[in-house]
């Protein structure tokens, strides 16, 4: 063994508390897999907020619709990541597409992940943008032309037949991305959930909770996001659009909050044989970073501050930099609940007489770094996606006049 | 009946055969699959707790047949010893491999009782770790050892998540999942050892065994002692056997 490792493992060791199997003592899944829910959280959540405006047509958060498809795809893209560089083989990955186990939850993974890029996200941006991809073709000097053509898939009709027909399939997809969306995040939810071994984990509310908290950082990151850019392209935030969406976080927020709560009343009114580990768990090792970081400040506080914008009449400056701070705090929050989660249900011993330690490392494959880049990744991805495929017209994009879906409101 | 239509008869004759046949070769051939499988072994594990004195021979003797790291983090079998003291509260701690037991650091007269519980996979017929593996690298034998095919397996760490009994390790050198394999290398038919463990415990706290077999030792161990499993109400329906089991132990 590597002398760094068997230290690294031996300090773990005396920092345990009480008795753990020493198979126990390495922390098996660290905080790149924590990014892996985090991800595909957001992806789920800023899918459903899209949806809002195709299928339930709340037309209020159009300027954010292209917005937040490009923002699920970018996050899409890397979710696999973290997972990927976390195998002990990488080299063998395609395994779990090419022999699947089917009675494994994990195996159905490429599968879920495969529907969800190429049936639901791929397709539904490709006819949003086609009729634009086919224009900026023409209009494009080279090579960008080239690229749109391509990205168009050699499309050229724009007629009002093949753009109403465009407006359907978007629609149609849209249906079918909800459930998809639900499927994509339940699913992770089943991953840990389906655990009997995990008293922490195996709960029949653990894909709801995953679900709902996905909805709620998927929200606030857009929310986030259109708040952030929107300035920077020298435009006015649209109030109407913040406003109905923080408004539908806001709902999502007392869901989420009383779906936790009902799961931690639950464990705390059965108070099986494992309640007296997990209490001491929570009080030794997660106290900041679930009592204080995931309830207060992420879901506390942003829930308190939405309902005094609701209560009070606050101008829109501060209503803005209100909303800003509470999406920021959900994003801490939601962060938080997925470390809880994969970190938690590690951090005491199956023989429920014992404690153990999570040392993150800075550098190396599963350290801060790594995951810092893999949630940074994200972001550059959609950066370079939002110059190829602008959500806001063209010429808005280079200083001209505005766009009717991007235009102030107020 | 010349050559030519003694050849061109045999397909038909063939037909005939195998349609009055049929009934009979099908129960026949059910007959002998029945047979094989009663044949076959179903590999367990007895274990004595009252025998075992905590030597730790079974933990190094496992360690080096199997090439597990040497350093006390990884085990494919271990040894716990369960101190209950006068107040009843419990202290537990694992064995090194090297050195055996260890001084306990508490005054002799604060000890009720103290026992030692040797640990390893339980190859459970309802194994947790084959449900989840994604890539079936995880599986049971057909003579019911529950081994991972290291060629395959992808390092996900799924299956360790999903061992109720922290029986699974990533092996730091091949990166893959790694366990007690019943030491399948020695237990198969051309083989026919025991596993290493049982071979040196010098109490025969251990007793491996067929549980098909009415004169193995294993069956006798069953028939003969009150016996229990580890957290049976996971239904995991472990083939680790255990006797004399304080319910302290986990």
């Amino acid at each position: 063994m590597n002398p760094e490792t068997a230290q690294h493992l031996s300090d773990m060791m005396n920092q345990a508390q009480g008795y753990i199997y020493p198979n126990e003592v390495e922390i098996r899944w660290s905080v790149l897999i924590v990014t892996y829910p985090y991800l595909t959280g957001l992806v789920a959540g800023a899918f459903i907020l899209a949806s809002l405006v195709k299928v339930f047509r709340v037309k209020e958060v159009q300027p954010a619709y292209r917005l937040a498809l490009l923002t699920a795809l970018a996050f899409l893209l890397i979710a696999p990541l973290p997972l990927l560089l976390h195998l002990g083989r990488p080299e063998r990955c395609f395994n779990i597409m090419l022999t699947p186990n089917p009675s494994s939850a994990m195996a159905m993974f490429g599968f879920v992940y495969a529907w969800y890029l190429m049936a639901v996200l791929l397709l539904e941006i490709w006819f949003e943008y086609r009729h634009d991809m086919v224009v900026w073709a023409r209009e494009s000097r080279f090579p960008m032309n080239c690229v749109y053509w391509a990205l168009s898939l050699f499309s050229r009709d724009i007629s009002e037949r093949a753009v109403a027909f465009d407006k359907k399939a978007v629609r149609f997809i849209t249906v079918i991305g909800i459930p998809s969306a639900f499927l994509l995040h339940g699913y992770v939810g089943f991953i840990f959930g389906s655990i009997k071994a995990n008293p922490w984990w195996s709960s029949v509310l653990m894909p709801i909770v995953f679900l709902f908290s996905a909805i709620v950082s998927g929200i606030a990151l857009v929310l986030l996001l259109y708040m952030f850019i929107t300035p920077l392209r020298g435009k006015q935030i649209d109030m109407p659009c913040v406003d109905k969406i923080a408004n539908f976080l806001f709902y999502a927020v007392i869901v989420d909050f009383s779906l936790e709560a009902l799961d931690f009343i639950h464990r705390l009114y059965e108070s099986e044989e494992s309640i007296g580990i997990l209490a001491q768990m929570v009080t030794d090792r997660l106290m900041v970073s679930l009592v204080v970081i995931q309830v207060l400040l992420g879901m506390i506080v942003p829930l308190g501050i939405l309902i005094l914008i609701k209560l009070l009449s606050v101008d829109s400056e501060l209503r803005k930099l209100l909303y800003f701070t509470t999406a920021i705090l959900i994003q801490i929050g939601i962060f938080a609940t997925r470390w809880n989660v994969v970190i938690g249900g590690q951090l005491y011993s199956k023989s429920f007489r014992g404690l153990t330690t999570y040392k993150m490392e800075v550098m190396g494959l599963e350290g801060l770094l790594v995951a810092l880049g893999v949630l940074v990744l994200p972001i550059i991805t959609l950066i370079v996606m939002l110059k190829v495929l602008p959500p806001w017209p063209k010429e808005e994009a280079h200083g001209g006049a505005p766009a009717p879906a991007a235009a102030p409101a107020e | 009946m010349d050559r030519r239509e003694f050849l061109a008869s045999i397909p038909a004759f063939l037909l005939l055969c195998q349609a009055g046949g049929r009934g009979g070769g099908e129960a026949l051939a059910e007959g002998t699959k029945a047979a094989k499988e009663a044949a076959e072994p179903l590999w367990g594990m007895g274990i004595r707790v009252d025998k075992c004195i905590g030597c730790a021979r079974c933990m190094d003797a496992c360690k080096t047949e199997n090439d597990v790291p040497k350093e006390p983090f990884f085990f494919r079998t271990w040894v716990e010893r369960y101190t209950i003291k006068t107040d009843h509260t419990v202290v537990t701690e694992c064995l090194d491999a090297d050195k055996g037991v260890k001084p306990r650091g508490m005054d002799e007269r604060d000890i009720l009782r103290s026992f030692f519980v040797p640990k390893l996979c339980n190859h459970c017929k309802h194994a947790p770790c084959t449900q989840v593996c994604p890539v079936s690298a995880t599986f049971t034998t057909k003579e019911g050892a529950v081994i991972v095919d290291g060629e395959r397996c992808v390092g996900c760490g799924y299956c360790i998540q999903a061992c109720p009994y922290g029986a699974r390790y990533m092996h730091p050198v091949t990166h893959t999942a790694d366990k007690c394999s019943f030491c399948y290398h020695r237990i198969s038919k051309d083989q026919g050892l025991l596993p290493a463990c049982v071979e040196v415990c010098p109490t025969q706290a251990r007793v491996f065994g067929d549980l098909n077999s009415v004169a193995s030792p294993l069956t006798r161990f069953r028939r003969m002692e009150k016996i229990d499993v580890l957290k049976p109400g996971l239904n995991t329906e472990p083939k680790v056997l255990y006797s004399d089991l304080d319910g302290e132990v986990r």
